[in-house]
């Protein structure tokens, strides 16, 4: 279609110049001078038809010849020759007729006389108009590219700044130094004194002998160094964190493992020293012989000590502790054994009749009894076996602790006290006897108590659940009742009326109080918009909000009245009735506590306290029936009629029913809060179409306190996020994924800037034609 | 003996590495923490007062000039580095960080018009009155050097703006009509002009570079294409505007800084409604400058205050002004997008906060977490009347706050008016214009 184009608009440009050449006679009057030689006899001949066809005497002055030179040329002498009829194409063929060879040319003129002529070009004005338009679309089309990125970015939840990273190019000291040369007077003597002592100008800034130092060692040389040190003092830490370890144990298991293991390797070191070398065993020798003097010395292995008397305690009961005592007992034998070989059987025995006697009388006690019955222990240990085979096999283990305490307790006296022990026990089976009863009893009896305060506390807390809810519900039916006002106010033309986001005041708020301030006008702002209202009216509505002084006076009176507190039976104090088949001590207290509790909630009939402050606010807020009766109107008059009686029905009208008619547990307080209001939102703001949205929004918190650390992060993600110090560079083409133009922007600009390359042209006339 | 013993799963509580935070167990059951929307609005509350406690805005104020500051230029490559050409023909470069001026040169006779920097920061240009365009190397002349320019231009007329090209060496001035130079010749390589008016001010468009904007003095703004040498479209406004500015994230988007007290922001496509009308100032707006960001712009304004506008409010979010700040003529959002810069006639330069009350420095990542969180808080109740207030104070000069209230009177007279005839006319002849459309006058192509 292109070339089509092309190929035309070159046969229209060849076709214009050729009429050109046609038009020319007829625009520009042919000079005689011209003529004169070429068609003279042909011209004499017309002149003389002229004059002969003139001589009725009206184209007088197209005869006027000029005949000489001369600068000034009348407009009114022009001639033109023919000027009364038009040259025609078929004049100009007329000729050619005869000769066969121009048929082609005449074919080509016939062609050009059937075309139109081409119009005039357009003004300069209208061509700058329509080159702008064009460039106009151009670029607006170019730039819709742009429209999905700038869209994203807008919606974008987080937005980060610099789009790009770019990777700071650290630039190394010598680049930095070569380009820079000392200039002034002070820094060239600065330069030539560093020169003079030969220091380093440029990087590394080393003197040769530093560096000499520093090749002194190799690397690899250096490196092994390193990783040997480094080794040793992690091996030093390991030993020393291990060390710590060990001292840390607080088993005793452990260290007396440890300690034998000690005491056996010396052993076995003492033996081997003895064969390899005698003398530095005699020195062993010494020490052990010095060991033993100690030992009689303190005398601290013989069961004198804290921990021995501790033990001995145990003894009776705990296997290991008698052996730990014993084991003792041994220790200080050994230690006090003297090395020379003595095999006197005597002095074993004596030391066995030591040993008897060293060990305390409990344990010789418990001994026996473990060998034999002990008269004085058996009754005793027999009743604590048959009581506790009458218990649960899982309540074992705890009592039997607590009753080898007590016996404990109970044989410290000694069998002087005899009659005080038989005493005791007597006593203690009694309580015994006691504490079975409350262990079986208790259990059934406190899942009732349980279950009806559960139902007690469930009741209060729905109350207290729906009066919650209620205020809520009045207060979103609050502000859903001003929202419609608004709505209708805002299709006023106050379209663009956009509130300023800045309240600007000639005074400054310092402080926080003032700041405060300023949210308390506002508060008094808002109130403005509820209607005055009378204040004993406000009083008789409001039983809720004033809690009234009559009622709390009541309650006092109910305190006192003791005929009340008898016959009140809330549920609460129901719970606490107790079977009196306990105890007459503990009932007693009991009782007093019950009465406690009575007497605190005495006057706590929830229930019936919430019917009554319901019925009440239905009093209150009963609208008023409006009587519209005016006397006398819309009757009959006269003489022997009566007035109509003034209450007809058709003349109140009635209010609207109440939201909790039908909800028995519920108060729906439909009255606007005042001092709640000061702080709800009144217009719906902009970007939510619904009130729920918008609810929805404030309620769902979005603290750590509500949410998990992440979701918290996620909610609180800021919408910008800029790095300090960092350039932020304008959006390129390439960052967001989109071919930049190759060519320069200045490329055509370079480029004859007036002439108009051919597309133009060709959209030139494309417009030109629509 | 068996010691029964509580008994815990390390997985639960030993931390992997040390660096990692201690896990603290907590509870998210709800009845746990009821209350949470009365708590989350004392919170806001509290955050939006200590906001208003801690706008400490005004940093540094940069005094050397001996004359009104005209202009000013960023560095494209540093951050601390500013340039300010003043009233006398001094050019100065200052140094941010040490709020020092480092380098004071002599440039023009007469104003210092318009001044910019090239893109990789080796140099920059200002034109001034005495008709040259001057280019100056931006380090300082070496020692025994004298102070001279690289290259000057000699024109025929006075330029009253430059800009320089964001990628190649072309810079444009307008005056008489918008020039546009190679760097290497001393002719402009294409002069574009649609009207007789003289141009105040040009701007190249960041983002897409071949597109221009520039505003003259008969009202109206012009849009050129630099690849063909051709403007594009016209749009005359109400008034004169004296500055504009392209969104450096959204390339079709510009904001024109208007003599009658407002700014409006385009979109190039379709220049018959502005995409926003900014009101807020109450006399002629001098200069306007984006954020990096692209989210809001600062415009600086006769009546001696800036303000800071968000791109899509009509409103404006912040006012700085101080006691000595004179007409504010020109102004300057630094390219880390934190701090705003504003030159004015009593021959200073301030240094603003963006946001007036950010803590500066580096925050510990416990502070971090709780900036955000009562970021947003705030924007979370900031339709809840009592935070709005509080959140919306602001102090402002009395002449401020007397015009701003005498407008208002104003405009409610001139609405008031409108709603009249509507309603005292016959249906249909009487339309309302939108504040949009009121102030275009035509667009041409």
């Amino acid at each position: 279609v292109r070339t089509n184009q092309l190929v035309n608009s070159a046969h229209l440009l060849a076709l214009s110049q050729q009429e050109e050449l046609e038009d020319l006679p007829k625009d520009y009057p042919l000079s005689p001078s011209e003529d004169e030689g070429d068609i003279d006899g042909e011209r004499k001949h017309q002149k003389l038809l002229e004059a002969i066809s003139s001589l009725d005497g009206k184209n007088r002055w197209k005869l006027a010849e000029r005949s000489e030179a001369s600068l000034k040329v009348s407009e009114f002498n022009v001639t033109s020759e023919g000027s009364g009829e038009k040259l025609v194409l078929s004049d100009l063929l007329g000729p050619v007729k005869t000769s066969s060879s121009l048929a082609t040319v005449k074919k080509q003129l016939n062609r050009v006389k059937s075309k139109k002529t081409v119009e005039l070009p357009l003004n300069k004005e209208e061509v700058e108009r329509i080159h702008r338009e064009v460039a106009f679309n151009k670029t607006s089309q170019a730039l819709s590219k742009w429209d999905p990125i700038i869209l994203k970015n807008r919606q974008a939840e987080q937005l980060v700044f610099p789009l790009k990273k770019e990777q700071s190019a650290f630039a190394p000291i010598e680049h930095v130094l070569s380009g820079w040369k000392a200039r002034t007077p002070l820094e060239q003597e600065v330069f030539n004194l560093l020169h003079k002592n030969k220091q380093p100008v440029t990087d590394p800034l080393l003197t040769p002998v530093e560096k000499a130092s520093l090749k002194a060692m190799s690397l690899e040389e250096a490196k092994m160094r390193r990783a040997e040190l480094q080794r040793a003092r992690a091996l030093q830490s390991y030993y020393e964190a291990r060390a710590r370890r060990e001292k840390k144990i607080k088993s005793k298991k452990y260290h007396k493992v440890l300690k034998k293991g000690k005491a056996r390797k010396a052993l076995r070191e003492f033996e081997k020293l003895q064969k390899a070398n005698p003398t530095a065993a005699l020195e062993e020798l010494e020490k052990i012989e010095k060991a033993r003097m100690m030992e009689r010395m303190s005398l601290k292995h013989q069961n004198s000590g804290k921990w021995a008397k501790s033990k001995a305690i145990m003894a009776k009961y705990d296997l290991e502790a008698r052996q730990a005592m014993q084991e003792q007992l041994a220790r200080n034998k050994e230690l006090t054994q003297k090395l020379q070989v003595a095999s006197d059987s005597e002095e074993e025995e004596e030391g066995a009749e030591e040993e008897g006697e060293l060990v305390p009388d409990a344990v010789n006690e418990i001994q026996m009894d473990a060998n034999g019955p002990n008269p004085w222990m058996l009754r005793n240990h027999l009743r604590g076996t048959g009581e506790a085979k009458v218990r649960d096999p899982e309540k074992l283990p705890e009592p039997v602790a607590h009753e080898a305490s007590e016996s404990e307790e109970e044989e410290r006296p000694g069998a002087e006290e005899e009659i005080l022990l038989n005493e005791f026990e007597e006593r203690r089976s009694l309580r015994k006897k006691s504490t079975l009863n409350q262990d079986t009893e208790p259990v059934s009896r406190q899942e009732p108590k349980d279950s009806s305060s559960k139902e007690v506390l469930s009741e209060l807390r729905a109350l207290s659940q729906k009066l919650n809810r209620e205020n809520q519900q009045c207060g979103k039916q609050n502000m859903s009742s001003t929202r419609t006002v608004p709505a209708v106010q805002r299709e006023e033309p106050a379209e663009v009326e956009e509130e300023p986001l800045l309240l600007q005041r000639p005074e400054r708020a310092h402080t926080v109080e003032e700041l405060e301030e300023l949210g308390k006008e506002e508060c008094f702002q808002n109130k403005e918009v509820p209607k005055p209202m009378g204040e004993g009216q406000q009083s008789e509505r409001n039983p809720n909000n004033q809690p009234g002084t009559p009622k709390e006076k009541k309650r006092k009176e109910e305190m006192i009245d003791l005929q009340n507190l008898l016959t009140t039976k809330s549920p609460s104090v129901k719970s606490l009735a107790v079977p009196t088949t306990v105890e007459e001590l503990e009932d007693e207290e009991e009782r007093d506590q019950k009465r406690m509790i009575k007497e605190a909630f005495a006057g706590d009939d929830v229930i019936r306290d919430f019917l009554k402050e319901k019925r009440e606010a239905v009093e209150a807020s009963k609208p008023k029936d409006v009587d519209l009766t005016l006397p006398g109107w819309g009757e009959w008059g006269g003489m022997g009629l009566k007035p109509s009686s003034p209450t007809s029905p058709s003349c109140i009208l009635p209010g609207p029913p109440r939201k909790d008619k039908n909800l028995p547990n519920v108060i729906i307080n439909e009255k606007r809060n005042v001092h709640a209001a000061a702080h709800q939102v009144r217009v719906l703001p902009y970007p939510f179409t619904h009130h729920q949205q918008f609810e929805r929004t404030i309620q769902t918190p979005i603290g750590s306190t509500w949410n998990t650390q992440r979701a918290f992060q996620k909610l609180t993600t800021p919408k910008v996020v800029t790095k300090p110090g960092h350039i932020i560079k304008p959006i390129k083409a390439e960052d967001v994924g989109y071919r930049s133009s190759s060519r320069s922007d200045l490329s055509v600009v370079q480029r004859n800037p007036k002439q108009l390359s051919i597309r133009h042209k060709k959209q030139l006339k494309k417009n030109s034609v629509d | 003996m068996k010691v029964k013993m509580l008994s815990r799963n390390p997985d639960n509580y030993v931390r992997e590495t040390k660096l990692d935070l201690q896990r603290v167990p907590r509870n998210y059951d709800p009845t746990l923490h009821p209350f949470e929307v009365p708590r989350e609005y004392i919170r806001a509350l509290n955050a939006t007062k200590l906001e208003r406690v801690f706008a400490k805005p005004f940093l540094a104020s940069l005094d050397g000039h001996r004359d009104g500051v005209n202009c000013l230029a960023k560095h494209p490559k540093s951050l601390a580095t500013v340039l300010s050409g003043a009233c006398d023909g001094e050019v100065r470069i200052w140094n941010l960080t040490k709020r020092k001026c480092i380098r004071t040169v002599q440039a023009h006779e007469g104003f210092v018009r318009g001044i910019c920097t090239r893109f990789c920061g080796t140099s920059f240009f200002t034109v001034g009155d005495d008709k040259t365009v001057k280019q100056w190397k931006m380090d300082g002349p070496g020692y025994g050097e004298e102070e001279e320019p690289l290259h000057t231009i000699l024109g025929k007329t006075v330029y009253t703006g430059i800009d320089h090209h964001w990628k190649e060496a072309v810079f444009v001035t307008c005056g008489q009509q918008v020039d546009i130079w190679d760097e290497q010749r001393t002719s402009p390589i294409c002069s574009m002009t649609w009207g007789f008016d003289s141009i105040s001010s040009v701007k190249f468009n960041p983002i897409e570079t071949f597109l221009l904007g520039s505003c003259a003095s008969d009202r109206n703004i012009v849009l050129y294409d630099m690849r063909q040498a051709t403007p594009l479209k016209k749009v005359i406004l109400d008034m004169r505007t004296n500055t504009i500015c392209w969104n450096p994230m959204e390339a079709f988007i510009f904001t024109a800084a208007n003599e009658d007290y407002n700014l409006y922001t385009f979109d190039m496509r379709a220049l018959d409604t502005p995409v926003m009308v900014h009101m807020d100032h109450v006399s002629a707006v001098l200069d306007v400058d984006y954020s990096p960001t692209g989210k809001e712009f600062v415009s600086a304004s006769f009546d001696k205050s800036i303000r800071i506008f968000p791109v899509d409010k009509s409103r404006s979010r912040e006012v700085y002004h101080t006691k000595r700040m004179q007409h504010v003529i020109c102004v300057k959002w630094t390219s880390d997008s934190k701090y705003i810069m504003c030159g004015s006639d009593e021959m200073n330069i301030r240094l603003w906060k963006a946001n007036a009350s950010e803590k500066l420095g580096v925050l510990t990542s416990r502070e971090k977490a709780a900036k955000d969180y009562n970021q947003k808080l705030k924007e979370k109740f900031q339709h809840h009347p009592h935070i709005k207030r509080i959140a919306r104070h602001r102090h402002l000069p009395k002449s401020i706050y007397s015009q701003i209230q005498e407008q208002r009177i104003m405009k409610e007279a001139r609405r008031r008016k409108e709603v009249n005839r509507l309603k005292h006319s016959k249906p249909g002849s009487v339309s309302i214009v939108s504040e949009k459309k009121k102030h275009i006058v035509a667009v041409v192509k």
